[in-house]
């Protein structure tokens, strides 16, 4: 995580940003520190990437890189506003022991916001903020099979906001925000789909941080909790009004260095990464 | 998806074409169908050209596919689009270009050219190839955006000519002439094949070129005249079904022989008895057309007064006569420069859209050498060996038929009366 020391909306790269309607820095400071009190209460270890004046958005670590093993796809942000963060993300992946990889050249990919494990399959959003064809290419280069999936709507510019596998099988997901194509193709491909409904969705319910069978998302989605569940999951709530207004909810403002709970190369890589970054977000 | 990698259904021939590649997950992912809906749904078409689908859930797949749209702009728009989904324009890059360094010869490794339309890439953009003809190269003006075939001895210093094959795209003749009107005709040479149909074919052919933009061009031998077939091909000529006539020294003067004399190499073509010293009568023919002039001057004193010479000069018919090293006289129109031949009758075919060749061997060969591909060529021979020829030096979209030339125009001409009654 990064702590949201210089957060705040400073420029408008999404529908949901808007400068006259600014972040309280101090709500959103609390906001941040709950969201991290409930993922250590999950199980997980926290490591922070040191904030960096100016880059406001850097608090949504979820789009440093995508984390597959030992290997992390340094995102290229489409917009420029966000380019700053890449070296500083990049840097702290190499000193912790990733080895830091560029994204195919000319494409731009935003990291886990747009590229999800969800079993040995890599779903991949793409026009908004990612590309097509780079994802194609890093499925290539790490040798794993790659769906890329449309986003037709933009205020749900990442994939990490209407789509986040549980586990292997699972997976909560918001289809309008998908074209036809794409939903087709995770209804054929993932067995146990739990939908959440538009007023939800906009609540960024699809934006959770998942560890173990916790389930941590933003208040304002108890129909979608309700679900979790009945389906075996333990469902957390915290208030994080205060990112929503940048577009970015409890999903973004993490990273999983050892793997997403869902990704099936987790499992089968006890040398990786879970015996040295085991459950650390 | 599956009926999508079957057999492709035929596409019309709209005009600007890409190729693009697409790989990765494209099938799971559902790309490859969104991509080809993509292209039908903006108004293009499209074939895939090459898929390869990888075997494990890991491996990534390949779709190679040709897009067609009505235009440069709709293309483009297309393009752009499918683009979004991954689906990549594949070219090789510019045609290389490198400058003549002498004249009638072009640079090592100049591409030589087929008879099928053909484009090249300069500064990113598809330039067609005009003048298309067999084995020549292609000469690039890079300020005008435009480029055409050009023979080896037309070549000047200082041409730009295309070097290579990259940069280079030849569109095949399937699929730019669906369901040609010989379609029928599976094999080029048909000795055994119903010719009514045939002739029929060649009759509603001329009989649709003789008031449109595109030509008929007749390509003869003498044995026209032998066989006694003269007046059938000036009645067609009357009628206005040839515009032009590429013929050499020997079918003019054995046609004017025989309006003069009344036989044809001596023999007498009403009687078929040979007519005391008529072996002299072709060039004593030759030897009045030249004091005369020319045909056409003989024509106009009234000296010649029938056959197919003077019906071509009466009707306008644009006739080229090229000569050979065994020709008596020659008649005065008669071209003795090989080279200037060439250059004659490849001006000459450019608004030539349906060629007959009959009973000529070495001129129906000299002409498909310079017709492109597109148009359609009918060769009339008593011996099949001719269309072997034809066909086996590249005139591919040759139709022929194995017959005596005068039961074949005899009933050309009744298949024509039939559709002008």
């Amino acid at each position: 995580m990064c702590p949201p020391d210089h957060y705040g909306v400073y420029y408008v790269i999404n529908p949901w940003m808007d400068i006259a309607r600014q972040a309280d820095h101090a709500a959103a400071v609390a906001q941040w520190q709950s969201l991290r009190a409930a993922l250590v209460a999950a199980g997980a270890q926290v490591s922070l990437v040191p904030p960096v004046e100016g880059l406001p958005d850097m608090v949504f670590t979820a789009n440093a890189a995508l984390i597959y093993r030992k290997r992390a796809i340094v995102s290229r942000f489409r917009h420029e506003q966000r380019a700053g963060e890449q070296p500083h993300f990049r840097r702290w992946l190499a000193e912790h022991g990733f080895e830091a990889l560029d994204p195919p050249d000319g494409h731009a990919f935003e990291g886990a916001g747009d590229a999800l494990f969800c079993g040995d399959t890599l779903y991949a959003g793409y026009r908004q903020r990612s590309d097509a064809i780079g994802h194609q290419k890093i499925g290539t280069l790490l040798g794993v099979r790659v769906l890329p999936l449309e986003l037709v709507s933009a205020h749900f510019y990442h994939l990490d906001t209407c789509f986040c596998p549980l586990d292997a099988q699972t997976a909560i997901w918001f289809p309008p925000a998908l074209d036809e194509y794409g939903r087709r193709v995770i209804r054929a491909n993932i067995a146990n789909l739990i939908e959440v409904e538009e007023a939800e969705a906009r609540s960024f319910a699809c934006n959770a941080a998942v560890v173990g069978r916790a389930v941590v998302t933003n208040i304002g989605c108890s129909g979608l909790h309700g679900r979790l569940r009945a389906a075996g999951f333990a469902p957390v709530e915290v208030p994080l009004s205060e990112f929503v207004k940048a577009g970015g909810s409890a999903k973004c403002l993490t990273l999983r260095l050892d793997g997403e709970e869902a990704a099936a190369w987790r499992q089968d890589d006890p040398g990786g990464n879970s015996e040295n970054c085991h459950d650390r977000l | 998806m599956t009926e999508r990698l079957g057999p492709h259904e035929p596409v019309a021939p709209l005009a600007a074409v890409e190729d693009v590649e697409v790989r990765g997950h494209i099938i799971d992912s559902l790309i490859l169908p969104k991509v080809l809906d993509g292209i039908t749904a903006a108004g293009g078409e499209f074939r895939i050209k090459d898929i390869a689908v990888g075997h494990d859930r890991a491996d990534p797949s390949y779709a190679r596919i040709e897009v067609r749209a009505a235009d440069a702009a709709s293309l483009e728009s297309i393009i752009s689009q499918i683009s979004d989904h991954g689906a990549v324009p594949v070219h090789g890059g510019d045609a290389r270009l490198v400058d003549a360094d002498m004249d009638g010869a072009f640079p090592e490794g100049f591409y030589s050219t087929t008879n099928q339309r053909t484009e090249v890439r300069c500064g990113g953009r598809w330039l067609p190839v005009g003048d298309q003809e067999m084995d020549c190269g292609i000469v690039v003006d890079a300020d005008a955006g435009a480029a055409r075939c050009l023979p080896m001895s037309d070549g000047e210093r200082g041409m730009r000519i295309v070097v290579g094959h990259v940069g280079v795209r030849v569109f095949p003749l399937e699929r730019q002439e669906q369901g040609h009107a010989f379609a029928f005709m599976n094999s080029a040479v048909s000795t055994e094949k119903p010719k009514g149909i045939v002739i029929r074919e060649i009759a509603r052919q001329l009989h649709a070129n003789r008031g449109g933009p595109g030509k008929s061009l007749l390509v003869g031998g003498p044995a026209i005249v032998h066989t006694g077939s003269g007046p059938l091909v000036s009645r067609l000529v009357r009628q206005g079904y040839i515009h032009k006539l590429f013929a050499g020294n020997a079918l003019a003067t054995h046609d004017i022989e025989q309006a003069l004399f009344g036989t044809s190499l001596g023999v007498n073509l009403s009687e078929g008895t040979i007519v005391d010293a008529g072996h002299e009568h072709h060039l004593r023919a030759i030897n009045r057309i030249r004091r005369a002039g020319s045909i056409r001057a003989a024509v106009e004193s009234g000296l010649l007064a029938s056959g197919i010479m003077h019906d071509c000069v009466r009707h306008g018919v644009e006739v080229h006569l090229s000569g050979s090293i065994r020709d008596d006289g020659p008649l005065p129109e008669v071209v003795t420069d090989a080279l200037e031949c060439q250059r004659i009758m490849r001006s000459a075919v450019r608004d030539v859209t349906f060629c007959l060749m009959i009973a000529t061997t070495l001129h129906s060969v000299a002409v498909g050498n310079l017709l492109p591909a597109s148009v359609r060529v009918v060769c009339v021979d008593i011996n099949p060996s001719t269309v072997i020829k034809l066909n086996d030096r590249g005139s591919f979209q040759t139709v022929g038929l194995v017959t005596d030339v005068e039961p074949f125009l005899r009933a050309l001409v009744a298949e024509v009366s039939k559709l002008e009654a």
